[in-house]
């Protein structure tokens, strides 16, 4: 055992100066050098400040705003220092609770809207951070957002569609609709 | 499940199975030291490598060498990760001035990198400091790979070989699978997903001014920083606004990479890949997944080469894909059929064009239900346990899928070497019961199959049921154990089944409700995860060792033939009966259960 010692501690310690040190060095190094505003996390500025990341979804209740999807993080939504998803089981009444209440504020923020409303709108997601909802749970809220900002909806329509994403080379994922620029978008247009 | 569901899973196998023909073919010329020329450039470097470490690359090891070799190394892994967890406070690259973690978490984690299997009892973007994860977490994705694949290799030589002595070089198998394979795929998978938006810097986390602020409660901490309690002994919340975002970014890329190509799993932040700067577009998903499977499934054209038989290894190959098919349809279906529930409630769950429908719990928008119940699939048919989705939040019937699918040992693609050892042994297994059956000894690959081979096999697909039953029985039996489950009802039984199962087989997924970082789980699953992976590590390389040392017979007419669709079929039998008989009673307790109260 003894003389395989010295070889498993010198292979080790070249390996991990190998995968440890030089590897990630030079990712960061290739990665700040080609792909900049990616590695360091998509920011958006706005005025000189960091308004938010194209890829973390921010927390919306305000009626006037697109609402993203509920998050679980603790202690407060959207927390992008720790995600977290619900991790409720499909027959835990808490579950039931909870898209029970969602439900109930969605349709208070609009008791004229009486489609159905889309899972992904009452539903908490993965992460906590998801930045999109689908397409169906924009079109469910635009005639609410359209209102109270006093903005025609076709014009909000097409406000939507250019901050939707397709699928990525026509089939792959799902479609989606980026909730924090479409509201930055919305407050830029000044309504 | 809609149209485009099934282009996108028929497009993943396909790219799949295509890729696996050539990388599988190159693995080979490494292994057997035929280096093509455009790795040639590094042979120096390793042949300094050896020199600097006092190593002769041509010296051949017994088994027993061979084995005790690895597990020092291991155990060398083991002690740094250990370490740097408990010291990273006081180390540099800790920007966010992070906490040395407690000795039972700093065990577990330290257990759980070096097998393999990265379940995380941990946070990392709450936790682990950035020297931490490079130098400690992913240092071992690298090498507990290369591992898995060295045993591999060394049973892939005791098919081989004829009356020989030993099964090879540890290092060298350690090293060329680090340094030619598992190197370069990382480089390039880290640049490719860091294009997407995986983020990959060593600043400090990033403060966004929200657009609008939020009010939220929070316990308030008394001066001994514990939650104060009011008279009825509830917490007391203090209201508080956030202005601002914090947004955790780090060297991720680099990690994510090869936590994928390692099968590891470990994510760089809490919710793994279904953090959108972990996996931030359909395109980043799709190579993630891709190379969680890849090498799993290379391999087995790398053992087809090996033993000079392309068709073995596609035997193995068609057995593998078949049941991987078979419950991604089951695990697809349950999903997009949703919950119930949420019918009830009126909620619209159909897939469209203009959504993704079903069960979204948990889930990414980015992602929808598909490809959500594909990688769920792929991450526990290979020993991975990165998720893109919260598993816990699967309907009864898609949570069963994953759950199941580590039980059946991990060779359904498996781990990076683990998943093909594993299946050989199978493999050793279906001979043998088809050798009883016409009354003959087993051959396998021209190598008798006899007493010795068959009782480290038993060993081999023993343990890991046994560390999966036994620790789930004694977790539920005693207070610390139930004391972590989050659902009520038999789900809060399938989250303390699904942990054991994870760490039974190095997986490392979880049903992430249940609380596992406390001193009981992080000890019971840690010796889990131990158990598993050197309890099956040693019985193989003793199979190897043991098949080295035979002659080799020709086939005659009573051998069974193993490229045959018959082999595939007694292949799979032997998976499923073993894992069917070993689960059903305990899997009836939680998802089957839990199935006929949701159709209720």
């Amino acid at each position: 055992m003894l003389r395989d010692f010295k070889p498993a501690l010198m292979i080790f310690i070249a390996l991990t100066l190998l995968t440890g040190v030089a590897y990630p060095a030079l990712v960061t190094g290739l990665a700040q050098l080609l792909f900049p505003a990616q590695a360091n996390g998509s920011l958006i500025g706005k005025d000189g400040k960091i308004v938010g990341s194209a890829f973390v979804g921010q927390p919306f209740s305000d009626p006037k705003y697109f609402w993203g999807r509920p998050s679980a993080t603790a202690p407060m939504p959207y927390n992008g220092g720790a995600s977290g998803g619900s991790n409720q089981g499909p027959l835990n009444p808490a579950l039931d609770d909870a898209v029970e209440s969602r439900i109930a504020a969605l349709k208070e923020s609009d008791p004229a809207q009486t489609a159905a409303i889309p899972v992904d709108l009452v539903t908490a997601s993965g992460s906590g951070l998801d930045p999109h909802i689908s397409p169906a749970a924009a079109h469910w809220q635009a005639p609410r957002v359209a209102r109270l900002r006093g903005i025609p909806e076709t014009r909000l329509a097409l406000l939507i569609d250019a901050h939707s994403t397709g699928r990525q080379f026509g089939f792959l994922g799902e479609p989606r609709v980026n909730v924090l620029t479409l509201n930055l978008a919305l407050d830029a247009a000044g309504q | 499940m809609t149209a485009n569901g099934f282009l996108q899973l028929g497009f993943y196998l396909a790219v799949l199975l295509l890729l696996a023909w050539p990388l599988g073919l190159y693995m080979a010329r490494i292994h057997r030291g035929e280096l093509p020329i455009f790795v040639r450039w590094l042979q120096p470097a390793e042949r300094g490598l050896y020199r600097i470490c006092g190593i002769d690359p041509d010296q051949d090891m017994h088994w027993t060498r061979y084995a005790i070799a690895m597990l020092v190394f291991n155990l060398l892994g083991f002690l740094t990760v250990y370490l740097l967890q408990r010291t990273q406070l006081w180390l540099p690259f800790n920007p966010e001035s992070l906490a040395n973690t407690t000795p039972d978490s700093a065990f577990n984690t330290a257990a759980s990198f070096a097998t393999n299997t990265n379940w995380q009892g941990y946070g990392g973007e709450t936790t682990m400091s950035y020297l931490t994860q490079m130098l400690g977490l992913a240092v071992q994705n690298f090498v507990s790979a290369a591992s898995g694949m060295a045993v591999l290799v060394a049973v892939m030589r005791g098919f081989v070989r004829k009356e020989a002595g030993g099964i090879g070089n540890v290092w060298v198998d350690l090293v060329r699978s680090t340094l030619y394979i598992l190197l370069p795929l990382s480089l390039a998978l880290a640049l490719a997903l860091v294009s997407q938006g995986v983020v990959q810097s060593f600043s400090p986390y990033a403060k966004a001014e929200l657009v609008q602020s939020i009010d939220y409660e929070q316990p308030k901490l008394g001066a001994d920083s514990q939650p104060l309690k009011d008279e009825n002994g509830q917490p007391v919340m203090e209201k508080l606004t956030a202005q601002e975002q914090t947004i955790a970014i780090g060297p991720a890329a680099s990690q994510v990479a090869i936590k994928q190509l390692g099968t590891n799993g470990g994510g760089f932040f809490n919710v793994n890949s279904s953090h959108p700067l972990e996996n931030p577009t359909p395109l980043s998903n799709f190579l993630e997944m891709l190379s969680l499977l890849l090498i799993g499934a290379a391999l087995c054209v790398t053992f087809g080469r090996f033993v000079g038989g392309m068709r073995q290894g596609a035997a193995i190959l068609a057995a593998m894909t078949i049941i991987f098919v078979g419950l991604l349809a089951l695990c697809a279906g349950a999903e997009q059929a949703g919950n119930p529930l949420f019918e009830r409630l009126g909620l619209d769950t159909r897939a469209s064009a203009l959504q993704a429908g079903g069960n979204m719990e948990g889930k990414e928008t980015r992602f929808g239900v598909v490809n959500s119940a594909l990688w769920a699939t792929a991450t526990t048919a290979a020993s991975n346990g990165s998720v893109n989705a919260m598993h816990d939040s699967f309907t009864p019937l898609g949570g069963l899928v994953p759950m199941w699918l580590m039980q059946l040992g991990e060779v359904i693609f498996g781990g990076v070497g683990s998943g093909l050892y594993g299946m050989i042994v199978f493999a050793l297994i279906g001979v043998f019961v088809a050798g009883l059956m016409v009354g003959r000894t087993p051959e396998y690959l021209g190598k008798k199959i006899e007493a010795f081979e068959i009782k480290m096999a038993s060993v081999a697909i023993l343990v890991p049921p046994l560390v999966v039953l036994v620790g789930t029985a004694i977790a539920v039996a005693v207070e610390p154990g139930r004391a972590g489950i989050a659902n009520p009802g038999a789900h809060g039984f399938s989250e303390i089944l699904y942990a054991f199962s994870s760490a039974g087989n190095n997986n490392g997924s979880a049903f992430a409700g249940l609380s596992a970082n406390t001193p009981f789980y992080n000890t019971m699953l840690g010796f889990a995860m131990l158990f598993a992976r050197y309890w099956l590590i040693l019985p193989v390389l003793a199979i190897a060792g043991s098949l080295a040392a035979k002659k080799s017979v020709p086939p005659s007419a009573g051998t069974l033939p193993t490229h045959t669709p018959l082999f595939v079929v007694l292949l799979i039998g032997t998976v499923i009966v073993v894992g069917a008989l070993t689960f059903l009673p305990a899997l009836a307790l939680g998802p089957v259960v839990e199935h006929l109260q949701l159709a209720k």
